[in-house]
């Protein structure tokens, strides 16, 4: 039953039980996850015969020698439960398959356990080496006190601590009541191991759910079940943030297995708890069906005439005006492009598109006596706990927050809207109630990665060299209001940084933005701006090499140059890191055989490259386009540069293999349309994703190992992917895609 | 609401529905199988995907009072011990990512190899077109399905 594996499975229950069983808790401190490994936060409490070792709250090994290691992060296809606690095994000399892991509750003693931005890895990876290396430390120490030998003659190993003098050796399991009482050593006394030891870092470990994953155990959000469990839908208006004015309830209420109908007053933030209707049903599909016979009339004056159609035209017209915000002004742009021997002009554009996680937004909440308790498939369970804390005034000490494993998240659930509605209507109910979305629901209320127009002009000097670079860049913005005061905001990941490549690079650049209002929510998709920025800027940067008569990659290298740091100056303030770039550009023209195949009209090959989440990665496509213009990709080469470890090879490729497939189906098929205000696809039908056919033949992945600190991978693969397709496809058939979904584009030549 | 008599993994099993409820949700609310999973409630995405008398069918588009005596497979019951060849190799070649499709993938795929031991890529792409996975882990359903094949191949052998 999912009800006891989930709940049996959080750590906040393990340690109230091991309280109770008496004294069983033996270590009670903890180590600050984000700081030192030896503050303690909580003083030791008492010693039992029952005792368990856990120096810290990731690591539990109890007398019968089972380890327990707690993953803090959410899991959403992203494999960070399986690696991060890899980390910690690796240091401490564990058998990996008598290793258990276990998914924390929120928590504050884990520190941040957001998902997002690719961090988990980056911010984790020093200090999880340390925590393992620690608990090693201390069950050496203790099997050296046991034996009265120095620990320099000690080695752990295989979950046992190894003296060869005298091939004794005592498992972890018979250690744990000597080690539990060793006080913690000091961070500079514990050494990690050196990365040449290492036996599971960069070796290729499955899933750990991967078994209940292919025989269909509980494991999702929509798997919870408890007793009692009632099932609703919220119905929110479909043109965002509308109120509802009157609704059919008497009528729903009659309903078969309908138990509640009611309305949510809601407020007015497109990422908290908008006003809708709940109808709470014995089961998913009472609920579902008694919602087909609803009757909301909303007030729609809010955005009704809002259309994908108006925004393009307002587009158009402030491209030849000058921007809003400037982001950047080096040199002199307009005088650059004046005495260039060449000047390229595009307009390129992007519509609105969906996260479309597999698994619809769920949450099941259980209201009683003044706390609440949740489960919830999400990245970001710290904001699910202070939408409920601010919406409905539940303390942050009364709210339990169970995560469980995500179908996709793609940065769909950064936002809680779905926690918090879940929430509301729990706390109305005061009984357990699993809150389901349609699929159409999700499509229609998500937090969308938002359009955008880029009008474009570049300038080449008489040796084909870059001199100048000029965007305007028309985006969208919410009006918010903060502080009292209205204000227009620009969507998250809808913005652009006077950072971004080429910014910083050309000596004549300008940067200008220009946001267009509107009442649609957004949010970060799967790396949020880079994910079509590096569309835009390298398919322009494409156009500019041809029109300077280049090679592609060489143009690229000269626009590198040959400074090894470029320092940041923007938002982003990370420094680029030249060489990095040019090393994986260089290694994948490599591994692609640039420029030394001759392919025939119809097959060509597109290069391209993009920095983000600290990963430094470029890619060669190869493409076919018939001469009716079917695209077919037959391979991508990616070359990865994201520091001195992979943490988990299996894991790993298939992030980079999932980020070109991924990329591919945003680029060929996703588009949403925007009509009165409201989202016009409903569902897989009028909103196609891509499927097995159209993924790529051969997706070829290379990690290029530097002396780098280790960064995350969730991400940074799939940016240069579109551009990469895109130049192929230029040079297969001299056609260039200005314009997204590629759908839109006629790719027939003759 | 009525009464339905089916036989779901083999053994019968009695539900007090309504009519038009879809297998899907009588098999996830009313039996807590809920390794077959709601994706788009269209027929769209497959990861509803059930064997009813052994062929690949959507639960999402098949009324619980449609069903009848026909043997309903899910992947809790694909095999006794979840050792299905393509069970096995899911997880040899570490194909999901988030998981949440995949129940869907090995069944359409394990009725595929049924029918065709040794299907090519172009088989494959065909058979599973039925099929999203969000996380795009095709490559390896690909890779899976034919090293599935393989590993039958070589144990009828």
């Amino acid at each position: 039953m999912s009800v006891d594996k989930i709940e049996n499975n959080s750590r906040r229950d393990f340690l109230r039980k091991s309280a109770l069983a008496g004294g069983g808790l033996v270590l009670g401190f903890y180590f600050d996850p984000a700081n030192s490994a030896t503050k303690r936060v909580a003083k030791p409490s008492a010693i039992s015969e029952n005792s368990v070792f856990k120096p810290n709250a990731f690591i539990r090994i109890d007398p019968n020698g089972t380890v327990t290691l707690i993953s803090k992060q959410p899991e959403i296809g992203q494999g960070i439960k399986t690696s991060l606690p890899m980390i910690i095994a690796e240091e401490l000399e564990v058998n990996w398959k008598d290793v258990v892991i276990v998914q924390g509750d929120l928590d504050p003693i884990y520190g941040s356990q957001s998902a997002g931005g690719s961090r988990s890895t980056p911010t984790n990876y020093e200090e999880f080496h340390r925590l393992g290396a620690t608990a090693r430390t201390m069950l050496t120490q203790a099997a050296a006190a046991i034996w009265q030998v120095p620990v320099s003659e000690l080695i752990a190993r295989a979950s046992a601590v190894h003296h060869s003098a005298t091939g004794r050796k005592l498992g972890y399991g018979q250690l744990v009541e000597k080690a539990a009482v060793l006080p913690v050593p000091s961070k500079e006394s514990v050494k990690l191991k050196d990365s040449k030891d290492y036996k599971l870092l960069g070796s290729r470990i499955g899933g750990v759910d991967n078994p209940s994953v292919v025989t269909g155990k509980p494991l999702f959000g929509i798997d919870v079940k408890l007793p009692g469990l009632l099932y609703a839908v919220y119905e929110k208006a479909p043109v965002f943030g509308s109120k509802v004015l009157s609704a059919n309830l008497d009528k729903i209420k009659l309903l078969p297995g309908v138990r509640h109908a009611f309305v949510i007053e809601g407020g007015t933030d497109l990422k908290g708890l908008l006003p809708g209707v709940a109808i709470v049903a014995d089961s998913t599909w009472a609920a579902f069906s008694a919602r087909k016979q609803l009757e909301v009339v909303w007030d729609e004056s809010l955005a009704a005439t809002q259309s994908w159609e108006g925004f393009s035209a307002k587009a158009k017209t402030l491209s030849s005006q000058s921007g809003t915000d400037v982001l950047r002004n080096d040199g002199d742009v307009k005088v650059a492009l004046k005495g260039a021997s060449k000047t390229v002009e595009a307009a390129y554009s992007y519509p609105f598109i969906s996260h479309a996680s597999i698994e619809p937004q769920n949450c099941t909440a259980w209201y009683k006596d003044g706390a609440i308790e949740i489960w919830a498939p999400t990245q970001n369970p710290e904001a699910g706990q202070k939408v409920i804390t601010e919406t409905l005034g539940i303390p942050k000490d009364k709210i339990t927050l169970h995560i469980t494993r995500s179908g996709g998240g793609f940065g769909r659930r950064l936002i809680p809207d779905y926690i918090v509605e879940a929430a509301a209507i729990a706390q109305h109910l005061k009984t357990p109630v699993k809150l389901t979305w349609s699929r159409e629901d999700d499509l229609r209320h998500d937090q969308y990665r938002a359009g955008g127009f880029h009008f474009l002009r570049g300038g080449l000097n008489d040796k084909g060299k870059l001199i100048a670079w000029h965007n305007h860049f028309v985006t969208f913005a919410n009006k918010v209001v903060k502080d009292g005061k209205s204000k227009l905001e620009i969507g998250s990941g809808a913005n652009l940084s006077g950072d971004e490549f080429p910014g910083r690079w050309v000596e004549n650049c300008l940067l200008e933005q220009t946001p267009l209002e509107c009442n649609i929510p957004m949010g970060p998709w799967r790396a949020p701006r880079s994910n079509v920025l590096a569309w835009v800027f390298h398919s322009f940067i494409d156009e500019l090499a041809h029109a300077a008569g280049r090679d592609p990659l060489e143009f690229r290298l000269e626009i590198l140059g040959d400074k090894d740091f470029i320092p940041g100056t923007g938002e982003q303030g990370i420094p680029y890191d030249v060489n990095r770039m040019k090393h994986v550009l260089q290694h994948v023209a490599e591994q692609a055989e640039w420029g030394k195949k001759k392919l025939p009209r119809g097959q060509g090959q597109g290069i391209a490259f993009h920095f983000s989440h600290r990963g430094y990665i470029a890619q060669v496509a190869e493409v076919t386009v018939s001469k009716d213009g079917k695209l077919k990709v037959d391979r991508v080469v990616v070359s990865t540069d994201i520091g001195a470890q992979i943490v988990n090879l299996s894991g790993a490729e298939n992030q980079v293999q999932g980020s070109v497939v991924d990329g591919l189906g945003a680029l060929i098929f996703q588009e949403l349309n925007i009509e009165k205000g409201r989202i016009v696809q409903s569902n897989f039908g009028d909103y196609p994703m891509i499927r097995i056919a159209d993924a790529p033949t051969q997706v070829d992945v290379h990690f290029l190992k530097t002396d780098n600190p280790v960064t995350g991978l969730g991400e940074p693969a799939l940016p240069p992917l579109a551009p990469a397709v895109c130049n192929a496809i230029f040079a297969a058939t001299g056609i260039r895609v200005r314009q997204l979904p590629l759908l839109r584009t006629d790719l027939s030549w003759t | 609401m009525s009464k339905y008599k089916l036989t779901v993994n083999g053994a019968p099993k009695t539900v007090e529905v309504a009519s038009d409820t879809p297998l899907l949700w009588v098999l996830r609310d009313h039996l807590n199988l809920v390794g077959t999973k709601f994706g788009c409630g269209i027929g769209q995405c497959g990861a509803c995907t059930v064997h009813i008398d052994g062929q690949p069918t959507r639960a999402c588009q098949t009324l619980v009072s449609k069903v009848g005596k026909s043997q309903i497979t899910t992947i809790e019951g694909l095999h006794p011990h979840g050792e299905h060849p393509l069970q096995k190799v899911w997880q040899e070649l570490d194909v999901p990512q988030c998981g949440y499709c995949q129940a869907g993938q090995i069944m359409t795929a394990a009725a595929l190899l049924k029918k065709n031991p040794r299907p090519t890529d172009d088989e494959i792409d065909v058979a599973l077109a039925g099929n999203l996975c969000r996380c795009g882990t095709y490559l390896r359903i690909r890779a899976g399905i034919h090293r599935a094949a393989e590993i039958a191949g070589k144990e009828s052998a």
